[in-house]
């Protein structure tokens, strides 16, 4: 079903924080644990033990180095897929085995019915679908739907499972069409943002810049530089130091 | 135009509710050493899936990239199958599966001959030991001096320096306050053991707005996320710190009551030239140091809680001598101008204007946003306070200090560095994890002296211990090491972890004496873990011209997997996987604690093995059983746990009532710390997620240096053997000892060729000095600094056998400054030389903008020995990746025909890994594509099948209780 | 983009098949061909062969071949959808006409019928084709108003030439046929021309700053890549062929899918009553290994946007 919701009740998604993700990859691999055997088992490894290993992950952490020299940033970038509101992925696939969600905006794929043209890959400007060769049929990132509305899991643990893991806090869950919600406010206070917005795809997950830098550069101390020393005759070095603290003491 | 559903169009329906296991069970993880709770589901008897256990003191639910890719560690290829006998030549790979019965009996043989003849002929190396308080315990009873595990080229140098200067340390015995903290600085870490709860850390403290200062000279990982990144030189941060402390001295940012009230700022040292007590502490009549009293206008006790005594000056001691508070000399020192930070803005890389800046903002942070918990305590004193005032500056240093060959006294900058700030164990400082803190150092001297060493003997006492003077070392009537790591030696005094980097040299070598056994687990000691590999292995296989026989003659392994070290043991015990055994993390070993309490935790079976594969620890009990060492067997001279480990967990009592676990003692299992065994603690532990947590009351949280409560609390729980407060140790007395030996004061005095490296280096007070090896060789044929970092998602050897990890880094790649490669007319993907005093390497090269320009790195243990891990011979591990190690000498380089100290801390013997100085050369065309050097290929004793496609988890999809329904 | 080589084949090959369709078809209808009935068992069957083998050798590259029957459910939305539905919808009429012509029946309104209604399904069917790629918004190179344009071009130039072949088999050849070839192959050419201009001038508008999102910090370069090894994404788009080659291949596209073919058609124009059969061969044949390079370029010369984030500067 390859045509789009009117609307989706909800649109589920995540948000990231480029500010403190610190590259760990521990969204990669728990994602791959939680969905080799999930809904869309298996996540197959080609080559696992060989010169060549690779295979399907549905969420992958990129390190970039953005500017130069001293002044520059390195910045680590997890990128699975982003739920798009309106992405060409879904309206592309001749079969309907990819198709987005009424209820909460989830773009997926049904492997049953996915015949592995990959044309939704192309169709991806994020790089975010996965095909797997051995399987024969797209992955991509399920936004863990059999985790979060999972009765089998208890309630706090209905998240994803890349956001159950991340040991900085780096990844939010939630709706980010409600305006009330946790991830929405994030998104207003830390200026969360689309990545590639002019391919009009509008993606639903949002990433959150990392904040500005406090060193010396262009953001110098604000704090006044440290008292200057004693004046420069004192025979003993240190000495109006232990003047003082010794007046300190003597209160 | 965006097409839309037609109304009522169906769109698949997706089983949400697919069922997850049949079974969830806690344990703990061992992906690494961080030691995180975890539970296991299991389906049909096969994992299915890891996850944090949220109520764990370590990591609160989260997991790490290792320990979510567990299950591919847990099925891998490269895992042992049976006890295996070396058939072929050492290294060949041949061996013959044997029955445990038959692997027993000759441990049993080999190491029974050594006890009766000698027992200080068997070394007994542990490596990534967490079982320590076990195997420690075991080579007591055995009787050799010849034991530790792998604290010697990891950490000691952290451990000794805080031990010894506050008697915690950071490395796993303290955490910055992460709720609190205002300012954080980290010093050289990439991943820590403390790999998870850092994260967490750090995350919530951005996100608190603290800032979050970052000294290294590589800008990855957690260094990429601080607000302000230090792109240092390597080895220079104690003139980074040197210069900090100058400026807050200078400006009179220090908290004076604070060192007062905690440390031997006061305290006088003796200021005679030439005599024997030269620079120790002026004491009275019954020990105590002295103090000067300005209100009384006396020399007091400087141990009483209510005196007002002078900071500086010049006094007289009662036979007339001078001495001087040990606050003025250590504030001389850095207020010099070698500590200015103009002067060493350039050996640093670090203008000072940022220095200066950096000072003002911790002054900032620790004068000015104090941090007040109005929660009233107690000091040891018995004086009450109304609150808890702290200084929310707090600090965290790891392996870029601590592998350098000036790492004691770098950390000890460090500590000295948030003692003036008032940051130890205050709210918003660095914050003690208990058993910590200890007396400075611990109260415990290191056994293995001449006379403790006998046949058929145990030794009387624990190996690691803290000297705190010449007369504690381990060293024989002609200065002889009695260690074979020369651990507690003139080499290397303050060992207090032992030295594992040079036992197989030394053993080789006969230096300083032969040894018979060589036993080890749990360490690639054939690879990663030792320096100068080509000469290491060559050390495992030489042979004795005339006998014929093996240098080394007999190697016992305990490995799970196949790793590079495997094929040079003689006999190997094929271990269980983490998911397969019972385990203990005590408080007597490394315990996980946390700064709010402490916490201990096991590892229970999760999994069945599925071939002859026991835990190491089971194996361990035996074998003591087996060769009736004391404490293994009764009166009658049965097995005293004929239970294995878990039996051993449970039962036995290191003291009375102490025993490896805190949690549940006592009959009724209702008391902690202390309390008789309790046959159902393991079911309790399991109960509670396989951990045991003790929270502090509020009024212990802080201060617990001097927190009377705490204190009291410590005693209780068998943490202390009394409840007197640490006092902090600006001045090292003890150094100053050895350095009195030096100049011929006392009646054990190095010999003449240590004489001057102990005067230098033993110095009460902190300083920085040059690396060894850079300082030794000419700098410009070797102008550049080649470190390793951590990967986060693969834990040292053992990740590369991980299907999905592997996948991640199957290669390493020499990483350096873009504008440093363009002067070398290198580019990214080339392919260069990197060659250090003793060798070259070849590599292909990444270049980066965030890396100090004198730098080279790369990721630690990616490189693989062919054969090895059963990857497969053209894996990119050993055909691209390399590894490091080949560059760095386990000794410093010749000098002048003497003699040649091993390349480690002068103090410490900690192995200096980041020392290495490297030039770097393009390889030509013809070069490009492969590493060097290329080892023959190790044979392989699995036939595990190795398979084209991995399709993990299809096998829980097709179970028809999934009941999934898509249509 | 990766060259896949069933994709190359399938274009290439139901490109020309459904060309020679809809121009034998037209010939027929139009009354410009004679309608020898074993001129049109030999045409159409040739069409129908080139297209079948084209229409299974794209299911070759499939993960579920024996799905397919699926991809005719999303005409709505999907261009490949339609192109299977057209495929599949241009085997009836055009299989009826060429039975009547077998037959020889085309007379009647009804058969005539369903060869005009063979010949749009044929020239829709190519459009489609073209339009899968057309409508990709994350290939610059693609997503352009010439590309369908192209394709039915491409299909008229192989078309031509397969039935200038055919009519020289069976002595039939006619003007009309040759100058059609001629037009269809100039018009391609200038397209491609056009379209090779326009993609190597046109601007790149996406960036590695623009696709991350971290221009705000300076020029983004990639440290370390997710996997030390390619994977999907990499593999598939990831292939680049390099500008020399590229030059290279283009004027190898350029003589034997325009040139050798021009050439030899006009020789044709000029000695119409010669014995024509090796230059048509030669014409086709050339012109079919012709095609295939314009193919293989035609995605390898291909960026796809998402290899910003694995170290593309611009696409
Ligand atoms: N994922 C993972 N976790 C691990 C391990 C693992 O292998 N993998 N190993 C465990 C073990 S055994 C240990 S010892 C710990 C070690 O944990 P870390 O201390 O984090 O160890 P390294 O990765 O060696 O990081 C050392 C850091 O110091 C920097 N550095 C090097 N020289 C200098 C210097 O002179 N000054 C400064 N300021 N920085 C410098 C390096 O760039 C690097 O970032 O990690 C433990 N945790
Ligand atoms: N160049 C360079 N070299 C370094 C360092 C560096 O930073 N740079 N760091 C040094 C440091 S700090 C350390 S701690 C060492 C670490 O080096 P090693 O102590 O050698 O650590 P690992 O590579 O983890 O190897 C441990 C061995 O334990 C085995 N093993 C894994 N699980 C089990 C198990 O359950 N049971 C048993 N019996 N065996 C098991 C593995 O297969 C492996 O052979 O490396 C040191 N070497
Ligand atoms: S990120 Fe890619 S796969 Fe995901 S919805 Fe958007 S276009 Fe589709
Ligand atoms: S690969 Fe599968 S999901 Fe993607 S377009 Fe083709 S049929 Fe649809
Ligand atoms: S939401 Fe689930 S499927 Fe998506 S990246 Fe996270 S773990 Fe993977
Ligand atoms: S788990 Fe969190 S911190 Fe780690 S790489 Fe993923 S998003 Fe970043
Ligand atoms: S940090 Fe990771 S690998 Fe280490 S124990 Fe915790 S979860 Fe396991
Ligand atoms: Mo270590």
């Amino acid at each position: 079903m390859t045509t789009l919701p009117e609307k989706t009740d909800k649109k589920l998604g995540l948000v990231i924080d480029l500010d403190i993700c610190v590259g760990c990859h521990a969204c990669v691999t728990s994602c791959k644990e939680w969905n080799t055997g999930g809904y869309s088992a298996p996540l197959s490894d080609i080559d696992p033990y060989g010169a060549d290993p690779h295979g399907a992950w549905l969420n992958r952490v990129h390190t970039y180095e953005a500017g130069e020299g001293h002044g520059g940033q390195t910045v680590h970038f997890p990128r699975s897929c982003l739920h798009c509101e309106t992405p060409d992925c879904v309206t592309v696939c001749p079969t309907g085995a990819s198709y987005k969600r009424e209820e909460d905006g989830i773009v997926l794929v049904n492997p049953d019915t996915c015949i592995g043209c990959k044309l939704c890959s192309w169709a991806c400007p994020y790089g975010a679908r996965e095909y797997d060769t051995d399987h024969g049929v797209m992955k991509k990132c399920t936004l863990c739907v059999d985790r979060i509305y999972n009765e089998n899991l208890e309630q706090e643990d209905r998240v994803p499972a890349c956001v159950r893991a991340c040991p900085t806090g780096a990844r939010h869950f939630g709706d980010i069409g409600d305006p009330s919600s946790e991830v929405s406010a994030l998104v207003r206070q830390r200026g969360g943002y689309d990545l590639l917005p002019e391919m009009g795809y509008r993606p639903v997950n949002k990433y959150l810049p990392p904040r500005e830098r406090r060193d010396g550069g262009e953001h110098q101390s604000v704090l006044p530089a440290l008292a200057e020393p004693s004046p420069p005759q004192a025979k003993l070095r240190g000495e109006s130091f232990f003047a003082w603290a010794d007046r300190l003491l003597s209160r | 135009m965006v097409l839309r559903n037609k109304p009522g169009q169906r769109q698949p329906r997706v089983e949400t509710s697919a069922k997850v296991a049949d079974e969830i069970k806690p344990t703990t993880c061992y992906m690494c050493a961080c030691r995180c709770g975890i539970k296991v589901y299991l389906r049909n008897g096969t994992v299915r899936y890891i996850e944090g256990n949220r109520d764990h003191p370590v990591n609160k639910g989260v997991l790490c990239g290792k320990g979510s890719a567990g299950i591919m560690q847990h099925y891998s290829p490269a895992r042992l199958r049976a006890p295996l006998l070396r058939v072929g030549e050492r290294g060949s790979g041949e061996f013959k599966e044997i029955s445990w019965d038959e692997a027993l009996e000759i441990a049993t043989k080999w190491l029974g001959e050594v006890r009766e003849r000698d027992p200080k002929k068997l070394a007994f190396f542990t490596g990534r030991d967490q079982s320590q308080s076990l195997t420690g315990w075991w080579a007591i009873q055995y009787g050799t001096p010849n034991y530790a595990a792998h604290g010697g080229f990891c950490s000691v140098n952290m451990a000794a320096a805080g031990l010894y200067t506050f008697g915690g340390a950071f490395w796993e015995f303290g955490d910055p306050d992460w709720e609190h903290t205002r300012y954080f600085m980290l010093f050289g870490v990439a991943e820590d053991h403390a790999s998870n709860p850092i994260k967490i850390g750090i995350g919530k403290l951005k996100n608190r707005g603290a800032k979050f200062v970052a000294v290294n000279p590589v800008r990855t990982g957690y260094n990429a996320i601080a607000d302000e990144w230090v792109g240092i030189r390597p080895g220079t941060d104690g003139l980074f710190v040197g210069a900090l402390i100058h400026e807050l001295i200078k400006a009179r940012k220090i908290d004076v009551d604070y060192q007062l009230r905690y440390t031997n700022a006061p305290w006088l040292v003796i200021q005679d030239k030439g005599a024997g007590d030269d620079g120790l502490f002026a004491r009275d009549a019954k020990g105590n140091p002295l103090a000067y009293d300005t209100k009384k206008k006396r020399l007091v006790n400087a141990l009483l809680a209510d005196i007002t005594p002078a900071l500086s000056g010049e006094f007289k001691l009662r036979d007339g001598r001078k001495a001087v508070p040990a606050l003025q000399l250590l504030a001389e020192r850095f207020l010099s101008k070698e500590y200015a930070p103009e002067s060493v803005a350039e050996e640093t890389g670090v203008p000072a204007q940022d220095i200066k800046r950096i000072a003002a903002e911790l002054a900032h942070a620790a004068f000015e946003e104090e941090v007040v918990l109005d929660i009233p305590w107690t000091d040891w004193a018995g004086r009450r306070h109304e609150k808890m005032i702290g200084r929310p500056v707090s600090m965290h240093a790891m392996r870029g200090i601590s592998a350098h060959s000036n790492g004691f006294h770098t950390c000890r900058l460090i500590h000295i560095l948030q003692i003036l700030l008032g940051s130890i164990d205050c709210p918003g400082g660095f914050r003690y994890k208990s058993p910590y803190p200890k007396q400075t150092p611990p109260w415990l001297k290191p056994f293995g002296k001449l006379g403790q060493i006998a046949p058929r003997e145990p030794l009387g006492g624990p190996h690691l211990g803290f000297p705190t003077g010449p007369e504690d070392l381990l060293v024989d009537d002609k200065d002889q090491p009695q260690r074979i790591d020369k651990a507690f030696s003139w080499d290397a005094p303050l060992a207090v972890h032992g030295m594992m980097h040079m036992v197989i040299a030394n053993a080789a070598k006969g230096d300083p004496y032969p040894i018979d056994v060589l036993f080890m687990y749990m360490a690639n000691m054939g690879w990663n873990s030792s320096m100068n590999v080509p000469d290491t292995l060559k050390c495992l296989t030489d042979k004795d011209a005339k006998t014929g026989e093996y240098k080394i003659p007999k190697i016992i392994y305990s490995d799970a997997y196949y790793s590079e070290t495997v094929p040079y043991a003689d006999l190997v015990l094929p271990d269980t996987t983490y998911l397969e055994r019972w385990d203990c993390i005590s408080l007597l070993d490394r315990p996980i604690s946390e700064a709010d309490g402490p916490a201990d935790s096991i590892r229970q079976p999760v999994v069945e093995p599925d071939r002859d594969v026991r835990p190491f620890q089971d194996v361990l009990i035996e074998l003591g059983a087996r060769l009736a060492l004391p404490g293994f067997v009764d009166q009658e001279g049965s097995p005293k746990y004929p239970g294995g480990y878990p039996d051993y967990i449970v039962n036995h009592e290191r003291k009375p009532g102490l025993g490896p676990l805190a949690g549940w003692r006592g009959k009724d299992g209702k008391s902690s710390g202390k309390g008789e065994p309790n046959p159902k603690q393991l079911e309790k532990y399991i109960e509670n997620g396989c951990f045991w947590f003790h929270e502090l009351e509020p009024n212990q949280r802080y201060f617990k240096h001097a927190n009377k409560d705490y204190l009291d609390f410590a005693v209780s729980m068998g943490f202390r053997l009394e409840p007197g407060r640490v006092i902090f140790q600006l001045y090292l007395e003890m150094l100053q000892k050895f350095r009195l030996a030096a100049e011929g004061h006392g009646n054990v005095v190095p010999p003449a060729k240590h004489r001057k490296r102990i005067k230098a280096f033993f110095d009460p007070l902190p300083f920085w000095y040059r690396p060894f090896e850079g300082a030794m060789l000419d700098e410009d044929a070797f102008p550049l600094y080649a470190i390793t970092q951590r990967p986060m998602h693969m834990y040292h050897s053992w990740g590369s056998q991980n299907a999905w990890l592997r996948q991640i880094t199957a290669q390493n790649r020499l990483y350096m400054s873009r504008a440093k490669a363009e002067t070398l007319g290198i580019q990214d993907d080339d392919w260069i030389w990197i060659s250090s005093h003793i060798g070259r390497v070849k590599a292909q090269v990444r270049t980066m903008e965030g890396v100090n320009p004198d730098t080279v790195w790369t990721w630690n243990a990616i490189g693989k020995r062919r054969g090895a891990w059963m990857l497969d011979e053209d894996a990119p591990e050993s055909n691209q990746g390399f590894l490091l190690n080949h560059l760095i000498a386990e000794l410093l380089p010749q000098r002048g025909g003497g003699y040649r100290y091993s390349n480690s801390d002068p103090v410490t013997g900690q192995a200096a890994w980041y020392d290495l100085k490297v030039k770097i050369e393009k390889a030509s065309g013809a070069e490009a594509g492969e590493t060097y050097p290329m080892f023959e290929p190790l044979g392989r004793p699995l036939d595990s099948e190795l398979p084209d496609v991995l399709r993990f988890g299809a096998q829980f999809k097709d179970d028809p209780s999934e009941g999934s329904t898509r249509g | 983009m990766h060259p896949a080589y069933s994709v190359i084949l399938f274009t290439t090959a139901s490109g020309a098949g459904y060309g020679l369709l809809a121009l034998l078809s037209l010939g027929g209808l139009m009354g410009l061909t004679p309608l020898h009935p074993w001129m049109g068992f030999t045409g159409f069957l040739t069409a129908f062969v080139l297209i079948t083998a084209g229409l299974l050798s794209s299911t070759f590259h499939l993960g579920h071949p024996e799905r397919s029957w699926r991809a005719f459910s999303q005409w709505r939305s999907s261009w490949l959808s339609r192109e299977g539905v057209a495929a599949v919808l241009t085997y009836a009429p055009a299989g009826l006409f060429g039975l009547a012509w077998f037959l020889g029946e085309t007379a009647h309104w009804a058969w005539s019928l369903a060869g005009w209604a063979g010949i749009v399904c044929a020239i829709a069917t190519v459009y489609c084709t073209g339009m899968i790629y057309a409508s990709l918004k994350t290939i610059r190179q693609w997503y352009t108003p010439l590309v369908a344009p192209i394709y039915v071009l491409m299909a008229a130039a192989t078309g031509a030439l397969l039935l200038n072949l055919l009519l020289v088999l069976f002595g039939a050849l006619a003007a009309w046929a040759l100058w059609l070839a001629v037009g269809a192959l100039a018009v391609a050419f200038l397209a491609k021309i056009a379209y090779w201009f326009s993609i190597d001038n046109a601007r790149k508008t996406y960036t590695a700053e623009s696709a991350t999102g971290l221009g705000r910090f300076g020029k983004v370069r990639p440290l370390d890549a997710p996997h030390s090894r390619a994977n999907f994404i990499m593999r598939e788009m990831g292939y680049a062929v390099g500008r020399k080659h590229s030059r290279i291949l283009r004027r190898l596209a350029v003589i034997l899918l325009f040139a050798v073919p021009l050439i030899s058609t006009s020789i044709m124009i000029a000695y119409i009553d010669g014995a024509l059969l090796p230059l048509a061969l030669l014409a086709t044949v050339s012109a079919g290994i012709g095609v295939a390079i314009e193919r293989w370029l035609f995605f390898a010369e291909a960026s796809h946007v998402a290899m910003l984030f694995y170290g593309n500067e611009r696409a």
